[in-house]
């Protein structure tokens, strides 16, 4: 059983022209197990708060706290949050010329496991888990997310949420850009990972449509950098009916 | 053995052609004050394929088929005593690499040394020249492509701390015929390469390829020029190279010329630098000259740039260490590159190399 626990979370990004305040007090509790969806307009601060969990250097948290199961998050390497059990799915995966997918996996499992994987057993786990997205098997000669499609770098995300096991899963919009089948086969992914690992979930999306293959326990509401409405499921199809025009404007 | 010192244009460091490069550093091999040593370091390994000949012959049996400006270039001319011949017979299809590699000859005295590379029509090869160990060495490599045939040419310069080599690769490259060199450069104290490229007939085509790693202290210095002469030749260039380490300093030039008479040229050349720690410095100097505009397309470009900050966050959020994010960073840059030596053995060994230079740099 594993909490993530975000108090009064202020991040600032840091710009060109001097750091511009994105978040300005957030608090959210996630648990295993639990589905958290976190809905809100283009600009309210929602992927700020993804990046910040995961440690990018380019935002300065300047109050609050993240802690995972009691351990300060906010003192830890981007890499050390990751072995403590966080995982963040990408809106948009970066290209790493001339790294394969399967020399990277295999770096980040040895590196999460303290040891290298048995090379027969992590063969046959990789295979699994792409076939398991519908992935071909030549996607792991290629380089990191280099000349992958949309749909391709989503799965090529959630496979390694299927084989890294994290706790807590944060998942920046893994539906933009997906057509309906991609859609539900990452969807699926999720939902193995969680029923896999008791995986607590953290889902950032703009839409509702994803939340008809992943359901969400809690819905919560963000607008200007913080959550300013909570509910269950119900408030996805509130959204969904009546937008988000409520929560913006001045 | 003649020594004439009188003869030559000893550079001052002011020449554009040696503006970058610290001539103090250079043994002597540029103004003729070090001692000129009779060593024949080139051997071939293994044993020679069929319709391959290895042999060395004395100078006067060798014509030189192309001038250069290049002190180094016009000493190892006018004092080498034989030269190497490396000789593959038309239509000859050579399924295995040709390796001929150089041995340690020790850091007194300089070997000036001339090779001659020659397919004949038709004919498909790699060779791969081995540099390692101490040396001071000035060398001319002429390469002679008949028509139809195909070189791919791979040196590494895998050189002890202290050596010094300055060299010219010359190709030149008749009808429809295509050369591929990949250029490794990863040891010595100061490498000075020029390779050059000129095409006597349309048709022709040359990609360049090259890597280089310079650390504290070290100055690589590729300077590549490629001359269109003639209508429909084709030319690749891809240069990149990392530096990590007080005092590294690597030096491209990329000298592209298309005369009135080159119509039709396709060309493109391109050079990466990534810096991984500050005190080091990286010149790159593109140069593209075109005297005709009915051309297919010229260009090039040039970048220089630190670790990409994404990249490293991106696989340290999947809980690969600052350290080893950086060696997959790196590794992938050369892997481009390296990979297309297509040897396991030669691509390890030079990954373990830039691994073990990355971790040395100190980070």
């Amino acid at each position: 059983m594993s909490t993530l626990d975000i108090r009064g979370l202020e991040v600032s990004v840091i710009t060109e022209k001097g750091p511009i305040e994105i978040l300005r007090g957030v608090d959210l509790t996630i648990r295993s197990g639990q589905t958290h969806a976190v809905m809100g307009p283009n600009g309210s601060g929602k992927s700020t708060l993804a990046y910040s969990i995961a440690g990018h250097p380019k935002y300065r948290v300047t109050g609050g706290s993240i802690t995972l199961d009691g351990a300060n998050v906010l003192e830890m390497t981007v890499d050390q949050r990751a072995k403590a059990g966080l995982f963040l799915a990408m809106q948009y995966p970066v290209e790493v010329p001339g790294v394969s997918v399967s020399n990277f996996l295999r770096t980040a499992a040895t590196a999460l496991r303290g040891e290298a994987p048995k090379l027969r057993t992590w063969v046959g786990e990789v295979k699994a888990a792409m076939s398991a997205l519908n992935m071909d098997p030549s996607f792991s000669e290629r380089n990191v997310n280099e000349g992958f499609s949309g749909g391709e770098k989503k799965r090529h995300e959630i496979m390694q949420l299927e084989l890294l096991k994290p706790k807590i899963a944060i998942l920046d919009e893994t539906d933009s850009g997906l057509d309906v089948d991609a859609l539900r086969i990452v969807s699926e992914g999720v939902n193995r990972a969680k029923a896999a690992n008791d995986l607590g979930i953290l889902l950032i999306t703009h839409y509702t449509r994803i939340l008809r293959y992943i359901k969400p326990d809690f819905v919560h509401v963000f607008a200007n950098g913080r959550v300013v409405e909570e509910g269950g499921p119900e408030l996805a199809d509130k959204l969904e009916a009546e937008g988000y025009a409520e929560y913006v404007g001045s | 053995m003649s020594v004439l010192t009188t003869n030559y244009l000893t550079p001052t460091g002011r020449e554009e052609a040696w503006r970058f490069t610290p001539l103090n550093r250079l043994a002597g091999l540029h103004d003729g004050s070090v001692a000129i040593v009779d060593r024949k370091s080139l051997a071939l390994k293994g044993a020679t394929p069929a319709g391959v000949r290895f042999s060395r012959l004395s100078r006067e049996l060798v014509s030189i088929e192309s001038t250069s400006q290049d002190v180094v270039v016009q000493r190892v001319h006018a004092e080498s005593t034989d030269v190497v011949l490396l000789e593959i017979a038309a239509n000859t299809q050579v399924p295995e690499p040709i390796f001929l590699n150089r041995t340690s000859g020790g850091l007194i005295g300089a070997e000036l040394s001339r090779v001659r590379i020659a397919l004949g029509a038709h004919a498909r090869a790699t060779i791969i020249v081995e540099n390692s160990g101490e040396a001071i060495l000035g060398e001319d490599v002429e390469i002679l492509l008949a028509p139809g045939s195909h070189l791919k040419f791979v040196t590494l310069q895998e050189w002890s701390a202290g050596s010094v080599h300055a060299a010219r690769h010359h190709a030149i490259i008749d009808k429809d015929a295509s050369f591929v060199s990949i250029t490794v450069t990863v040891g010595g104290s100061l490498v000075r390469l020029l390779p050059t490229v000129e095409f006597s007939a349309p048709g022709a085509s040359a990609e360049l390829l090259g890597v280089y790693f310079a650390t504290a202290g070290q100055h690589f210095e590729h300077r590549i020029d490629i001359e269109h002469g003639v209508p429909r030749a084709r030319s690749r260039v891809n240069y990149k190279g990392a530096l990590a380490g007080d005092q590294a300093h690597t030096v491209w030039i990329g000298d592209v010329f298309i005369r009135a008479a080159a119509e039709g040229t396709d060309t493109y050349e391109l050079n990466r630098n990534l810096l991984l720690s500050d005190g080091a410095r990286a010149d790159s100097v593109p140069n593209l000259e075109i005297e005709t505009g009915e051309i297919v397309g010229a260009g090039h470009a040039s970048t220089t740039g630190r670790f990409d900050d994404e990249q490293l966050f991106y696989l340290m959020s999947r809980g690969i260490p600052l350290d080893e994010a950086r060696r997959l960073v790196v590794r992938g840059f050369f892997a481009e590159i390296i990979s297309q030596i297509q040897s396991e053995e030669i691509e390890e060994r030079l990954m373990t190399r830039i691994d073990d230079e990355l971790s040395k740099a100190g980070q």
